[in-house]
């Protein structure tokens, strides 16, 4: 019974969802080709944050909010990339070379901090990302183009100093997802885009009966693949065995002789490194910069994505990954249109997906408060004599 | 120094090696040596200086910060001063300590070469650090296996260790040790406490092929029997001194007994006139002739308890009305949670019935309703409110629970009456002599001891029908000892009230109680009449089976039962 319980509470937060999309997919009335179009963008768009999650789980420092902080490093990364004029992958690369030290830096500051607040990790990295925040703003709102130069006009305000609001990437736009332009479709526009395509590396796979068409964001996938090995390589280092081992327990990992609060400020840059890079692809899709809020929800809704996979605050896989990012993003389409098709309002679906995965995220850290208290008083039971008799004198 | 000039050196040798902790003495002029793959038992009781002797030898950070040692230790004759535990561990001392420091959802291999993995040489160990090479999986099982079987048990090397029975982590723990290469010195702290009786035998029989390999073992239990077993020599210590240093052979479990709990020391002076009667009525009827007059005060069956450090497992025992009962036992075995389960402070179970009604367990208001008084252990965290005047902590639970001290119709308003606080905290103060500014001053700046005789005070405010006291003596000078117990006598004898103290301290209860139960492993080890001698209450201290059951006359029939089948 309490393994069959277990097994339910593991995996309902996927359950839910998969449901809740059987029922909205249908009344959102969208083709399967543009559903997986979308779900394929989002994919490569969002993996790569979600992923920068691992690691920090693995240490047992809990969900990363402070993932907001590389997020930031990477889009002051990428104004100074497109005030420089630095387009396509080149510019991408730089964005991403300026962000790095700079996450370093926070993820160093952030990890620091952390070992001072051991056990409350999530409430200090998240408190944590308003600071930082906070920092962010006055760099890019005050001291940009003001002491720190800035030639493109067209990005600053107009009273001379501080980056506008909505930054244009259209030079980097795509870079990454069109790199190796890659398209399954029926035959006719295989064929259309073969043609258009020209000389260049390119893929097509006709589909003899299909009318859609599905573009895939090959370059994106195969830096997602790549890093996905790097995990499972990382996994295998003594680094990763000695973050299980810290993740477990502290105190016994220290008597071993592992650096332990060192090895935690590791996890955490690893961490901030990641979304910072993830960040960066991430905008490279969206093609714009929203200088004030982009990075606002990308913690939120990553651990989001990856709590609705399946994973817990203790323990998330690869595989949590992308059936959280799957399952997320599907709710993200269908959901808006199915509540307006249902109800005539669209703000109904909105309003549903946000209720949702705030939802989640506080229940995902509920259960697990729930689950490590049960665990502790199931632990200590086995400690009791023969109990079954004496239960009866309840 | 004589001793470098026979044929061997010791491995270790200590030199009058003592420890005060701010101005407290627990360890004094401690010498002894030990050979390469000799074991050596070290008994004593709780308090005895055994953990301070381990600390020392292990150089935990706690002997350097609080003034280090007096004395000297040498390692193969030269002196060794460690401030950290891994000096220690370069050095080739392995110790297996009581908790088990193992990572749970690890393997036995991974827990075994914990930080000592087999690395896979790689290209960016060179440039970054050996961090980032990869585990070398096969050569690490072999190692493990390899250990595992030096001890003589065999484990799959890919269990993982939340998954094994308690015993197999000990000896993981083991294994753990005698995989670092350097390991002479391997000092295992209870490491039968644990297992099971023939797991502990495979493990009395690792440790012997260890110790034919020149491993050097300390070996502490205190379950005597292995001790003869095992150890060639044994060194008992109590009161922080070193009291004997004996071969094995040369010496009895029962001696042992007597010499780790005192020997010399008489029954102490109390009066025991009232006591005779009522101390072995129950087991042996056909002498006392009247054992229908026993009123019971308490009957407890099958108690567990569920408080983290102490619990409880299967505890059954009869108090009888008007009796001082102690219940002794050495930490950790559970004697703290058998009063802490009755009065409800921790998840409990099983039957309780108080003159002969049912008391509902888990619900501390329901036993104080039945007027049953408890003086935690923990006084300044559970007894008292420490930021709240003398009267209102006397006061508080009587007032809360009872009713009393409060002007006005019950139910629609009421006001403290804090003149009758105040009158019957003086009462308190003069009777018990706390030392005070008055009834205002906050609990929390009185000194130890007179918190102590506050939590009594606090007690005896609920005019209780049975007391439950913890540890009423721990922390406090000698001075206010002597008060406490002589007022928990003098209550008994005044108001006939059923009091049950649990104490550490053996020799207190002695001095105080009607009978004694001693606690060991969650469970009843036997029931003793105060007047037994000390080494009786040694033994069932230290697990020893009484194979004569007339030893356990003070035990009523289950309790017989009880002590046979778990000792």
């Amino acid at each position: 019974m309490r393994k069959l319980f277990d097994i339910i509470a593991g995996n309902a937060v996927p359950a839910i969802f998969i449901i809740i999309s059987a029922f909205a997919i249908p009344l959102s009335g969208y083709s399967a080709s543009y559903l997986i179009q979308e779900l394929l963008t989002r994919i490569g768009r969002n993996s790569f944050l979600i992923l920068s999650l691992l690691i920090p789980i693995m240490a047992g420092m809990g969900l990363n909010f402070g993932m907001v902080l590389g997020a930031m490093a990477g889009q002051i990364g990428l104004l100074f990339v497109s005030d420089w004029g630095v387009v396509g992958i080149p510019g991408m690369v730089l964005a991403m070379l300026l962000g790095t030290p700079i996450a370093i830096i926070l993820g160093i500051f952030c990890g620091n901090i952390l070992n001072r607040a051991k056990g409350r990790e999530m409430v200090t990295s998240y408190i944590l990302g308003f600071f930082i925040n906070g920092v962010y703003q006055l760099f890019v709102l005050y001291l940009m183009g003001w002491v720190i130069p800035v030639t493109n006009p067209s990005l600053l305000l107009s009273r001379g100093y501080g980056v506008r609001n909505a930054v244009s990437l259209l030079g980097i736009r795509g870079v990454l997802d069109n790199l190796i332009p890659t398209i399954v479709a029926g035959a006719d526009r295989a064929k259309n885009f073969i043609n258009m395509q020209g000389s260049g590396t390119f893929m097509a796979l006709q589909i003899p009966c299909f009318d859609g068409e599905v573009r895939i964001p090959l370059a994106t996938f195969l830096l997602i693949a790549l890093f996905c090995v790097f995990i499972i390589w990382f996994r295998k280092t003594k680094l990763g065995q000695d973050m299980r081992a810290i993740g477990q327990d502290q105190s016994v990992a220290d008597s071993a002789g592992i650096a332990v609060n060192r090895t935690r400020v590791i996890a955490i840059v690893i961490s901030t490194v990641l979304a910072c890079i993830g960040q960066v692809i991430y905008l490279q899709n969206m093609g714009t910069l929203n200088t004030y809020n982009s990075h606002d929800q990308t913690g939120m809704f990553s651990i989001a994505a990856l709590l609705i996979g399946g994973a817990s605050v203790s323990k998330a896989s690869i595989t949590n990954v992308f059936v959280g990012v799957i399952l997320f993003h599907l709710m993200f389409i269908v959901a808006p249109v199915a509540g307006k098709n249902l109800i005539g309002d669209a703000q109904i679906g909105e309003y549903f997906r946000v209720f949702v995965s705030y939802g989640i995220i506080a229940i995902a850290l509920v259960l697990h408060a729930w689950k490590r208290n049960r665990e502790a008083e199931a632990s200590r039971r086995s400690l009791r004599g023969n109990s079954n008799a004496n239960r009866e004198g309840e | 120094m004589s001793d470098i000039n026979t044929k061997t050196t010791p491995l270790l040798r200590l030199e009058h090696v003592g420890k005060e902790y701010y101005g407290n003495r627990v360890l004094s002029d401690i010498s002894f040596s030990l050979m390469p793959g000799e074991i050596l038992g070290l008994v004593g009781e709780n308090g005895a200086g055994k953990s301070t002797l381990l600390n020392i030898l292990f150089g935990m950070p706690v002997i350097s910060s609080t003034g280090g040692y007096e004395g000297d230790i040498y390692i193969d004759g030269k002196v060794a001063n460690f401030t950290t535990p891994n000096q220690a561990l370069a050095a080739g001392i392995g110790m297996v300590h009581q908790e088990f420091s193992l990572i749970p959802g690890f393997t036995a291999t991974e827990n075994i070469l914990l930080n000592r993995e087999v690395l896979n040489g790689s290209v960016l160990s060179y440039v970054f650090s050996p961090r980032v090479s990869t585990l070398n999986r096969d050569a690490m099982n072999q190692r493990a296996i390899r250990a595992i079987n030096t001890l003589g048990v065999s484990i799959n090397p890919d269990m993982t260790v939340s998954e094994m029975p308690v015993g197999y982590k000990q000896f993981i723990e083991i294994a753990r040790e005698i995989d670092r290469k350097n390991t002479r010195l391997l000092f295992l702290d209870e490491p039968t406490a644990v297992l099971t009786e023939s797991e502990a035998e495979i493990l009395l029989a690792a440790l012997k092929k260890l110790a034919r390999k020149g491993i050097a073992i300390v070996f502490i239990s205190h379950r005597l029997n292995e001790i003869k077993d095992l150890c060639e020599r044994i060194i008992i210590l109590r009161d922080g001194k070193l009291i004997t240093d004996v071969q094995s052979q040369d010496i009895s479990t029962r001696e042992i007994a007597s010499l780790m709990v005192g020997r010399g020391i008489e029954r102490p002076r109390i009066s025991l006139e009232k006591s005779t009667d009522s101390t072995n009525p129950g087991a042996n009827p056909q002498q006392q002739g009247k054992p229908k007059k026993i009123k019971l005060a308490l009957r407890i069956e099958h108690l567990w308890v569920d408080m983290p450090g102490e619990t409880v497992r299967d505890v059954s025992l009869d108090i009888r009305k008007g009796e001082i009962f102690g219940i002794g036992g050495l930490a950790g075995h559970g004697k703290l949670g058998i009063p802490n389960g009755i009065m409800g402070l921790y998840p409990a179970g099983g039957n309780v019935r108080l003159f002969g009604k049912k008391l509902k367990l888990n619900r501390p208001r329901s036993a104080l309703n039945r007027k049953m008084a408890f003086v935690s252990e923990d006084r300044r965290s559970v007894g008292l409110l420490l930021d709240e005047a003398l009267f209102w902590n006397v006061t508080f639970t009587a007032m809360q629970v009872q009713g009393r001290f409060l002007l006005g119709i019950p139910g629609i308003f009421q006001i403290r009456n804090e003149l009758a606080m105040r009158k019957e905290t003086r009462k308190f103060i003069e009777a018990l002599d706390i030392k005070c500014t008055g009834t205002g001053q906050k609990a929390g700046e009185l000194s130890g001891g007179n918190q102590q005789k506050l939590c009594l005070a606090k007690a005896f405010a609920l005019r209780p029908e049975i007391l439950l006291v913890c540890e009423p003596t721990r922390g406090i000078d000698i001075g206010a000892k002597t008060i406490v117990l002589n007022t928990l006598k003098e209550y008994n004898r005044e108001h006939g009230t059923t009091i049950i103290i649990t104490s550490s301290e053996l020799e207190e209860l002695r001095s105080v109680c009607d009978r004694v139960a001693i606690v060991g492993d969650g469970k009843i080890a036997g029931v003793l009449p105060a007047t037994s001698p000390a080494e009786d209450f040694g033994m069932l201290m230290m697990g020893q089976k009484f194979l004569d059951p007339e030893t356990v006359y003070g035990a009523l029939p289950s309790e017989n039962a009880n002590a046979n089948a778990n000792s």
